[in-house]
């Protein structure tokens, strides 16, 4: 294995993808194109309604059912509810980086009744702006009109504001590391999935094969390739979701080995891919099949946290689900804990497929194989 | 041979012992190619009882013959016969079963960095890399065999001085063979594989082809030619060995194989029934089919008769000519002898013919 070898080797092999325009369009700029539509949708809240969690521990009283309608038909806030046993709101509020939330505590309609106080907690997130008043004013409001209901304006139902400490995050900070993940993703996978079948139909490997140039050293330039696009795109898709959307996520130390790591990932399943499959269109076939909902189901454009729980078994089976967790964890909360968890999974990941992928992409008969597979000279039909 | 292999040992020796080993040469100091000094006639490629198996297929089957340094050499059989295989063996592409292989003295399997550095190869269906050019291929082969190429050079050679920087995907079929060729050349090697090389081009881009190849002999290189094309082999070769299911059917030069295998000379009339009853009752061997009827000359002199006999003009003909056997004749025959199991594979004496 020689380096300068595959650096020799990488100006040919960049410039043959740069050249393709599917290519470059797919590595480049389709991220951005994606981040450009999604941070414009995303940006404008088509509605006035500031979403509040409700934790409701009086939830068979009739009391606390008309104290949630009048909140719901006030038409500032959107009403979404958590179990009683979830445990402290404020926690669960920080844990899903949510900014506002309501508590109805147990005991709330029986107050009303006996004309003892009560008082409902509300928890706002100052950083969030205009959202913790909307929210303050719609609480207070609709405990005025209960007040004015039961006791004829005397204060039986008050609210306790309170802060949570969660970031106010937006949705395009999500967006940023899941299209980072998108384009370390698709990327390497589509374009090695059709280049290692269509190379080895071409006995390009063949080619290849005749110089100096290993395998190793032939894998080494891909890599390269892929580790510097994964670069370049993160960096486009950051600082266009810092100038353009005002995004709050940075570039970490912590970032780079998901840099790293994810094309090496997504390389080795797309040499596997390629090199397993007969034809290219079979290869494109099952590519598709591992991409597709790998795309959409690991938090790419979404939070996991939006998703059904049943769905989120299944986002924990993908590899990508790692690297964009991963990148979350590291580029917008810090967390190093979650962020080292999902860098030691991708470890273990890149390690197994690359081991399987070399297996499987040959470039020449290998003793006790049966005949040529992934790239290996023959496969043709003519001749024998 | 053993000369040679000695030879060889001795050089990749002293490369070793200067540090500047052949097996993984710097490609940042690039150098000029080195080739092995062969004598003429000298054995670059020796193949003994060569045996290769795909399961219980055996694609070649005791397949022994050698090449000589500086000839161009065929290698000719029908689909399936073991060509590709016995050629990818040679290349160090693919193991064998059983039997000794020897290029330049090295095995090909277990010193393929020898042979990529003095072997050049252009592979049944070339193709290269769509979106690069004829001059950025050769740089980039230059580079990684780490050998100071002159591309221009390999450029004018091949005639794609002005398809230099057309990407290859606009490349016409022959040019793209052109630049297989010049690939292969390079790391400057002793011996070219060209893998039938001139599949499916048209008459003028495979003359241009067959000019090149012509001009590796000149420069002193081996050429071991795969093709198809009995006319191409007959024309290029100096010698020529006829594989058919995995075994040697026969070798030698084209001439001696037309003159041991082919029929004798004959004339072929255009004339009626009347003009081939006259030749029959002269004693000469005659058949006829289609109109036309042919005359088999058992000596020269069968020719003077039959002359005569035309230009007494007694009986009425159109035209005459001569016909000889031609390589693709004998080819057909041989080929057609052991598919009917008339004719044994060649016996080992036979080989170095």
């Amino acid at each position: 294995m020689k380096l300068q070898r595959s650096m020799a080797y990488f100006p040919a092999f960049a410039r043959g993808i740069l050249r393709n325009p599917l290519g470059i369009f797919m590595a480049l700029i389709f991220p951005v194109i994606l981040i450009l539509i999604f941070g414009a949708v995303f940006s404008v809240n088509g509605t006035s309604q500031v979403p509040l969690t409700v934790q409701n521990l009086d939830h068979n009283s009739a009391a606390s059912q008309q104290f949630l309608a009048g909140l719901n038909s006030s038409g500032f806030v959107s009403l979404s509810f958590v179990a009683p046993d979830v445990g402290n709101l404020s926690g669960y509020l920080t844990t899903h980086e949510l900014s506002s939330g309501l508590v109805i505590p147990s005991g709330f309609g029986a107050g009303l009744a006996n004309r003892t106080p009560v008082s409902v907690l509300v928890y706002t997130n100052p950083a969030s702006g205009s959202e913790a008043g909307i929210v303050e004013g719609a609480v207070q409001g609709v405990a005025n009109g209960m007040n004015l209901r039961v006791a004829g304006g005397s204060t039986i139902v008050s609210t306790d504001n309170l802060h949570v400490g969660s970031h106010p995050y937006q949705t395009i900070d999500y967006l940023v590391p899941g299209l980072i993940g998108f384009s370390i993703l698709v990327s390497p996978m589509f374009s090695m999935v059709n280049l290692s079948s269509a190379w080895k139909r071409d006995k390009l490997f063949r080619q290849l094969s005749l110089t100096p140039l290993t395998r190793t050293e032939w894998l080494v330039a891909a890599l390269f390739w892929y580790v510097l696009l994964a670069l370049i795109s993160a960096t486009l898709l950051v600082t266009i979701g810092q100038s353009v959307f005002g995004a709050e996520v940075t570039i970490t130390l912590g970032t780079l080995p998901f840099l790293i790591l994810g094309p090496m990932l997504f390389v080795s399943i797309g040499l596997l891919v390629g090199s397993v499959a007969k034809a290219p269109e079979t290869a494109g076939v099952i590519g598709n099949v591992i991409t597709f909902p790998m795309m959409f189901l690991s938090g790419t454009f979404f939070p996991i946290s939006m998703f059904p729980s049943w769905l989120v078994p299944v986002a924990r089976c993908l590899p990508l689900y790692y690297i964009v967790d991963g990148l979350n964890a590291t580029m917008i909360y810090n967390d190093v804990a979650s962020m080292l968890f999902d860098l030691a999974v991708v470890m273990a990941l890149v390690v197994g497929l690359v081991l399987a992928a070399t297996h499987v992409f040959t470039w020449r008969e290998e003793r006790g194989r049966p005949f040529a597979r992934g790239g290996a000279p023959h496969g043709g039909t003519r001749g024998v | 041979m053993f000369a040679l292999a000695r030879e060889i040992q001795k050089r990749r020796d002293r490369a070793k012992s200067t540090n500047d080993s052949e097996r993984a040469p710097a490609t940042d100091t690039p150098h000029e190619p080195q080739r092995v000094d062969l004598a003429p006639g000298a054995s670059v490629v020796e193949v003994s009882h060569l045996r290769k198996c795909y399961g219980p297929l055996a694609a070649v089957d005791d397949l022994s013959f050698s090449v000589h340094a500086g000839e161009i050499f065929s290698f000719l059989g029908p689909n399936g016969a073991g060509k590709t295989t016995t050629v990818e063996i040679l290349e160090g592409l693919r193991d064998r079963t059983g039997g000794e292989v020897r290029v330049l003295g090295a095995d090909p399997w277990t010193d393929l960095e020898h042979i990529k550095r003095h072997v050049g190869v252009v592979p049944q269906d070339f193709h290269f890399f769509p979106k690069l050019t004829p001059r950025e291929a050769l740089d980039l082969y230059a580079r990684l065999f780490g050998v100071r190429a002159d591309t221009e050079g390999l450029l004018e050679r091949v005639d794609l001085t002005d398809k230099a920087n057309d990407r290859y995907d606009t490349l016409s079929g022959g040019q793209k063979q052109k630049l297989g060729v010049a690939l292969a050349l390079v790391n400057d090697p002793e011996i070219c594989f060209l893998d039938e090389p001139t599949t499916g081009l048209d008459p003028r881009a495979r003359r241009a082809i067959w000019q090149v190849i012509r001009s590796l002999r000149n420069d002193g290189r081996t050429v071991f030619l795969t093709t198809h094309y009995l006319d191409e082999a007959q024309q290029l070769s100096d010698r020529i060995a006829i594989i058919n299911r995995g075994r040697l059917v026969v070798s030698g030069s084209p001439t001696d194989l037309i003159a041991r295998f082919g029929r004798p000379e004959r004339i072929r009339i255009h004339g009626n029934g009347q003009l081939a009853d006259q030749l029959k009752q002269l004693g000469l061997p005659v058949d006829v089919h289609d109109g036309t009827i042919e005359v088999v000359l058992r000596t020269r002199a069968d020719a003077t008769p039959v002359l005569q006999l035309l230009a007494s003009e007694r009986f009425p003909w159109d035209s005459f000519s001569t016909a000889t056997d031609s390589l693709e004749d004998v080819f057909i025959q041989l080929v057609g002898r052991v598919e009917e199991g008339s004719v044994a594979p060649a016996p080992q004496g036979e080989v170095a013919a």
